[in-house]
């Protein structure tokens, strides 16, 4: 939350309204993912609902967090911070089918 | 002794030492998370099967959207902060308690749906599988006296006990089975297997998160409030940086909810 600005509180009633209602939004979208049909993979369902979770995530972190306008001190830390998150789930996915030797697959 | 850099923002910095202090707590916070979902995946590609529509859809979105309204009204209540309305803050963070003790409400009750919930390998080769109504009264599974009643169903293949979400009409009825034909009873803790050990290991952390978060929360809004009649400023500060840690555990259930009850 950048507290350089003057705050309005009428304006952060709109502003909430409207991400609750693309939390809303989000919500149903990803049931309704969840549910289509088995011609529709799990690997293809999986990957669909983690789009609509992150552009939900974003709403949630850039409005509420108010990272859309937050100080260069911040975001040099965030910086570090998803450099180092990719780089766990990069090496997870990297790692993903190494079975250490001797492992008996059903 | 003054704490320096409460209200003002440092030179160097450009904000209030809370604020970098918060922020580089939410970034080792994102890396635990990180690992637990990194094992989440790798259990996942390394299972043989994993359960679909073990948990209630409808428990996950309804505490998708009591944390999204928690995190609006933590907002809300920080700008009343800024705008000077001290009556407005209170009724905006007792919201978010609420809500707070609302989320873990549900919470518990799911766990103990689960806790309720046994699979009961009998002697001829099915599976009792349902949630427990009642044990008789000489029920000893050591000694394989009495009987134990289950809501649920008999089946012959394990495997249709996993995918509950491509099975149509499945039908439940009271099954009463005896303690004498019973190879193996395990309810669905976290020991039943890798779904439900990570399940209760992401959930659980996530809810000591919130539980931690509602004490800050409570403590701000009861008797931490005072500071508002001694350095408005200062307070606002505080549900600045409570809030940003709040809007964190939102953003960590944004993801549990989809990866444990959609995926």
């Amino acid at each position: 939350m950048n507290d350089s600005h003057p705050v309005d509180f009428n304006s952060y009633i709109r502003r909430c309204a409207y991400v609750f209602a693309a939390v809303l939004c989000a919500v149903s979208l990803m049931i309704w993912i969840s549910f289509l049909p088995e011609h529709f993979s799990w690997a293809k369902k999986v990957a669909m609902i983690l789009v609509v979770a992150c552009g939900n995530a974003f709403v949630v972190a850039g409005f509420l967090m108010h990272l859309i306008s937050e100080k260069k001190m911040i975001y040099t830390l965030l910086a570090f911070t998803v450099f180092f998150f990719a780089g766990l789930m990069g090496l997870t996915l990297y790692a993903m089918h190494d079975f250490p030797t001797g492992t008996q697959l059903h | 002794m003054e704490i320096p850099y409460t209200v003002q923002p440092r030179p160097d910095t450009g904000i209030y030492n809370a604020k970098v202090g918060i922020w580089l707590f939410l970034a080792s916070e994102v890396m635990l998370f990180g690992g637990l979902f990194s094992g989440y995946v790798l259990l996942r590609v390394g299972a043989d099967q994993w359960p679909h529509g073990w948990l209630d859809v409808r428990f996950g979105a309804l505490n998708t959207i009591i944390l999204a309204l928690s995190a609006i009204t933590t907002l809300l209540a920080w700008a009343a902060c800024k705008v000077g309305q001290f009556g407005k803050f209170k009724f905006f963070h007792a919201c978010t308690l609420l809500l707070a003790l609302s989320f873990l409400s549900v919470k518990m009750y799911e766990y103990h749906d689960k806790w309720i919930h046994y699979e009961i390998k009998l002697s001829d080769g099915t599976i009792a599988d349902g949630h427990l109504v009642e044990k008789s009264a000489d029920f000893d599974l050591a000694k394989k006296t009495g009987t134990i009643t289950l809501h649920g169903r008999i089946v012959n293949d394990e495997n249709l006990l996993y995918d509950l979400r491509s099975q149509k009409d499945i039908k439940l009825d009271e099954v009463t089975v005896k303690a004498a034909d019973i190879v193996k009873m395990e309810n669905y803790g976290p020991w039943h297997n890798t779904f439900l050990a990570i399940y209760f290991t992401l959930t659980g952390l996530h809810a000591l998160h919130i539980l931690g978060g509602s004490i800050v929360i409570g403590y701000l809004w009861g008797p931490g409030s005072k500071m508002w009649k001694r350095d408005p400023e200062r307070f606002t500060n505080r549900i600045e940086v409570s809030g940003l840690f709040w809007h964190f555990v939102d953003l960590v259930w944004i993801f549990l909810f989809p990866v444990l009850y959609l995926t």
